[in-house]
């Protein structure tokens, strides 16, 4: 195959601005598919994604385009995910490419996450065009935008395309531009093999199916390949393209190209994302750069409702983590909750998508408690822990100091809602670095924040305080010291385990008071009265009553209808079994994530 | 006991069983705010209409109870009262033609008050009706009315007078707790009033705010007493009514000695009553089922009734499949199991309570083999205790009494 005639490359965009439509229409366009075999998004193909509208896991297509020029070309989109979460996975999506198009909606203009991806695309060395989209919008004003893009980016924008991907507007200027604008790739056949790991999946019959970018050399059936960071060896199986939703079996993919291969690879932590892949006879001389161990970053702990689902659980997780090497798990049992998981996931987004997962595809019920972040606890005899469940957190006596993960968050948002934002900030701890106006309309914030302070509602809380305008990006800039303490809460004097979270000190009493009150909305009343206290260190900082029950009886029964009656009953004694028994007090299953909702209202 | 055990029409004689009658009549002159059962306003034809269902129902069904005394027969609504009094003694002639009525049977009906006059209770009295049931609910008249009750208290007092000259020996007044603007004096001034007229029975239920009706709907804007304020309601009522020669016999049940009503204890002791009519419940031999709540299909049900009769269609057929064919609700052969549930749950309502070696007998195991360990823990909490063979309530047991019973279920 022609080197020349190829082409790699991505979208980048901001969440919205119809990143995943322009996808669609070129693979429309470049004629592979009819429009009746299109599905609404064909890149978005999982259910959760499309309910979601975001792309989760990158997806990938190899189309034949008929230029202007005469000639054919053959473009790989490799689609990258759109969500902070998977930042890593978005850089090595980058790395496989050779350009990017930045697709710019025609009347928002430049959003947080168009920077922070672009910047990424940049960092790549990538070389970058933008398009305008949505141009037919009323609110459309793609000059505007243009000029906000040479100004703020400062890449050429006034030859940009304009066009309506919904419309299908201006798609075969975006086709003729991929041609001219974005370089063939590099790199020989006849180097020792190379190759990018970006994404892989997990198929039961082919086992792993790895994504990669062919920098250098080529791959067949029967090279024998090395991953160069696991160290996992393998003899490949089976190379070829993507096709749209469907996997082209070839002789070679060679250097230039991106495609798949497996190789009867049973684990897809051996093909970790970022790695390189390499010939055992003739191996290159040094890895790829940019590979990095992903780490989880927000933790918590995950438990079968019913106590006798555990192995279904267990066994859940570790289909899941066939294809999700981000994905984290470690059994632990807790004194409220029983057998159950700690889990990692990169991010809020990631551990929501797996529990929906985990209740969707296994039709699991959970009980998940409040996700937290990693805390590096500095003993006095001079070990750290990395503490990701509250309940270990050593004796106050042993530890020194503690360090919780700091982000660098940008924030972008226009002038008026700079004040409110500027206050969660500070509401949530938030060091202020700089303020840099993007226009006169609008400005870039740039905060430092502890992760667990944004790790739940704070995109929530951006969106309803600057009424949807704020955007948000943020990436981790390593680990503070700060003054943490483990918030216990103790129910009818019980320490329930699966309660306690690290909060810093000075938040203590204010969120202690929060979740006694909201405990005590969320407890059914006993035939007992129930206190519920927040401790720290011992001592009690908060406490509620949830009352006796002081009347549960029904007086009429009428003209024997006694089936009705016990239907009552029976319900009655469902409402218990959807409750955990702690002590001799019955909580809700919802009493566990209620740590999430404090700051409602 | 094994339910279902023989086929319909296939019985032989032996000992007669006791079974009561229940006749529902689903109407009323108005519906009242916190009503939520089968039961509205109709015209003279639609009455007649009913009743003439009724009987046909009454007459088909006789011959599945020739094993059975009757020892109680119950006519309760709606307002049975507003039957015309003929059709009322219809009702009970074609019960008399077709099951053996027991000389000292308890037969009440419902009353509420202006529904009859002196003429209808004295020939309710000629058709053998010995007990009388007046829905009062309150004396206090601004409480009637924002129940939506159509009567006073002046009307009651009437009535009441009426029911005695014709000869009423046994009197049963029905009063409210609980009810919106009710406060403790002014419930304690009821119970007086009512106590001073010594009827010999009185049932005092707590309202309960049923979804759907009226009075849910627009429950924000009435002032319900709280939930301390209704316990010491019933409180007052157990005392009040004591100090009066009353004795509490069931949660919501008191009666001077004697005169307890026998038809409402059937209920609880799990004995075998049949309902006739609209949506009416039936228990016999272990067998539940409920009349349909449509008139469409209650009428079709009965009609299924007298072809399957005609043809013996319905002969040879099992007594469950011979309700399902004929359209009957809810039809359900209970299991050993949920007759021990019922056994527990509707025995404790009475202050009596449960039997232990009436268990043994029934169930073959000890109630401490089956619920030991419910009994015990409640027992602890002091919300059961046990006297000899019995298990009862305690008083507290009585005020989160759902929470024992629903423990009882398996």
């Amino acid at each position: 195959m022609d080197q020349s005639k190829i082409r790699n490359f991505c979208i980048v965009a901001h969440i919205d601005h119809g990143k995943s439509t322009l996808a669609d229409r070129i693979i429309e366009k470049t004629g592979l598919l009819t429009s009746r075999e299109m599905q609404a998004q064909i890149l978005d193909n999982m259910d959760l994604e499309r309910e979601r509208g975001i792309t989760i896991k990158a997806q990938t297509v190899r189309i034949v385009y008929q230029a202007k020029d005469g000639n054919e070309y053959i473009f790989n989109l490799i689609d990258t995910p759109g969500h902070v979460d998977f930042n890593y996975e978005v850089s090595r999506a980058l790395a496989a490419c050779d350009g990017a198009i930045l697709v710019v909606d025609a009347a928002q203009g430049i959003e947080a996450q168009t920077l922070a991806n672009v910047y990424l695309a940049l960092d790549h060395d990538l070389d970058v065009f933008p398009v305008i989209n949505k141009i037919d919008l009323p609110s459309a004003d793609p000059e505007r935008v243009k000029n906000e893009i040479e100004d703020v980016i400062g890449i050429e924008a006034q030859d940009a395309p304009l066009i309506s991907a919904k419309n299908g507007i201006g798609i075969e200027d975006v086709l003729e531009a991929i041609v001219e604008k974005i370089p063939a790739p590099g790199g020989s056949p006849d180097n020792p093999l190379q190759a990018l790991i970006f994404d892989s999946v997990y198929d039961s019959y082919k086992g792993v199916i790895v994504f990669c970018r062919i920098k250098e050399g080529r791959v067949r059936k029967g090279t024998k390949i090395k991953m160069m960071a696991t160290g996992a060896t393998a003899e490949v199986v089976e190379v070829g393209y993507f096709g749209a939703g469907q996997f082209i079996p070839c002789d070679e993919l060679a250097a230039g190209m991106v495609g798949y291969l497996t190789a009867s690879i049973k684990n897809v932590k051996d093909t970790a994302v970022g790695d390189t892949v390499t010939d055992v006879d003739n191996p290159c001389a040094k890895p790829l750069p940019g590979y990095k161990k992903v780490n989880s970053m927000v933790y918590c702990g995950m438990y079968p409702a019913d106590g006798a689902k555990y192995p279904d659980l267990r066994d859940a997780l570790e289909k899941l983590k066939l294809n999700d090497a981000s994905l984290n798990y470690e059994p632990e049992t807790s004194i409220a909750l029983g057998f159950g998981f700690r889990c990692g996931f990169l991010g809020l987004l990631h551990l929501e998508i797996i529990q929906e997962r985990l209740e969707r595809e296994y039709n699991l019920d959970l009980v998940t408690t409040a996700p937290g972040v990693i805390y590096r606890v500095y003993k006095t005899d001079g070990e750290m822990i990395e503490l990701t469940n509250p309940s270990n957190l050593p004796d106050p006596s042993e530890i020194d100091y503690m360090e919780e993960p700091v982000v660098s968050a940008e924030i972008m948002v226009t002038t008026e809602f700079i004040g409110p934002i500027m206050q969660l900030c500070q509401e949530r701890r938030g060091r202020y670095i700089s303020t840099e106006y993007i226009e006169a309309s609008r400005a870039l914030l740039k905060y430092e924040l502890p992760l667990n302070e944004i790790i739940y509602d704070f995109f929530d809380a951006l969106k309803s305080r600057s009424r949807g305008y704020a955007s948000f990006d943020y990436e981790l800039k390593g680990y503070e010291q700060s003054k943490l303490v483990k918030l216990d809460i103790l129910i009818n004097h019980d320490e329930v385990d699966a309660l306690s979270f690290i909060v810093h000190a000075d938040s203590a009493y204010e969120r202690g008071r929060k979740m006694c009150e909201k405990l005590k909305d969320e407890i059914p009343r006993h035939l007992f009265e129930i206190p519920i206290q927040a401790a720290v260190g011992g001592k009690i900082i908060a406490r509620e009553t949830v009352k006796a029950m002081r009347k549960d009886v029904l007086a009429k029964c009428y003209g024997g209808d006694i089936t009705r009656k016990k239907k009552l009953l029976e319900k009655q004694k469902e409402g218990k079994k959807r409750m955990r028994q702690v002590g001799n007090v019955e909580i809700p299953q919802s009493a566990f994530m209620s740590v999430l909702k404090l700051d409602d209202n | 006991m094994e339910a279902d055990a023989e086929t319909f029409c296939g019985r032989t004689g032996g000992s007669m069983r006791e079974l009561s009658i229940y006749i529902h009549i689903p109407f009323c002159v108005r519906k009242c705010l916190y009503c939520d059962f089968l039961s509205g306003p109709a015209c003279e034809e639609e009455m007649k209409n009913y009743v003439n269902l009724l009987l046909r129902e009454i007459k088909e069904q006789s011959i599945l109870y020739g094993d059975h005394r009757v020892v109680s027969i119950f006519l309760g609504g709606g307002t049975p009262s507003l039957l015309p009094a003929q059709e009322t003694g219809w009702i009970l002639g074609q019960i008399r033609d077709g099951f053996s009525v027991s000389e000292d049977a308890e037969i009440t009906i419902e009353c509420n008050p202006g529904t009859a006059m002196a003429e209808k209770f004295a020939y309710y009295i000629t058709c053998g009706i010995n007990r009388l049931s007046i829905g009062l609910q309150s004396t206090d008249d601004g409480e009637l009315e924002r129940i939506g009750r159509i009567h006073s208290y002046g009307d009651f007092l009437n009535t009441y007078e009426m029911a005695r000259e014709a000869g009423f020996r046994n009197i049963n007044v029905d009063l409210m707790a609980g009810l919106p603007g009710q406060s403790l004096a002014s419930y304690r001034k009821t119970l007086e009033r009512v106590t001073a007229l010594s009827p010999e029975h009185i049932s005092a239920y707590s309202l309960i705010l049923e979804e759907g009706t009226q009075l849910y709907v627009n429950r924000g804007s009435y002032t319900f007493p709280g939930e301390e304020e209704d316990r010491e309601m019933y409180e007052l009522t157990g005392r009040c009514l004591g100090k009066a020669g009353f004795h509490r016999y069931e949660i919501s049940n008191y009666a001077r000695e004697g005169w307890e009503c026998r038809h409402n204890k059937v209920y609880w002791r799990r004995g075998d009553y049949v309902g006739f009519g609209l949506g009416a419940s039936s228990m016999v031999r272990n067998v539940r089922w409920k009349n349909p709540e449509a008139q469409a299909a209650y009428a079709a049900c009965v009609e299924k009734m007298e072809e399957g009769m005609k043809e013996r269609g319905l002969c040879g057929m099992s007594f469950v499949e011979m309700l399902r064919r004929t359209g009957r609700c809810e039809v359900q052969a209970l299991t050993p199991q949920e007759q021990m549930e019922e056994f527990m749950f509707l025995g404790l309502r009475l202050t009596e309570g449960v039997d232990s070696e009436e268990f043994r007998m029934h169930f073959g195991e000890t109630v401490g083999e089956v619920y030991g360990k419910q009994i015990e823990s409640f027992e602890k909490q002091g919300l059961l205790e046990r006297e000899g063979r019995r298990i009862r309530l305690t008083p507290r047991g009585i005020d989160v009494s759902n929470v024992i019973f629903a423990a009882f279920l398996f």
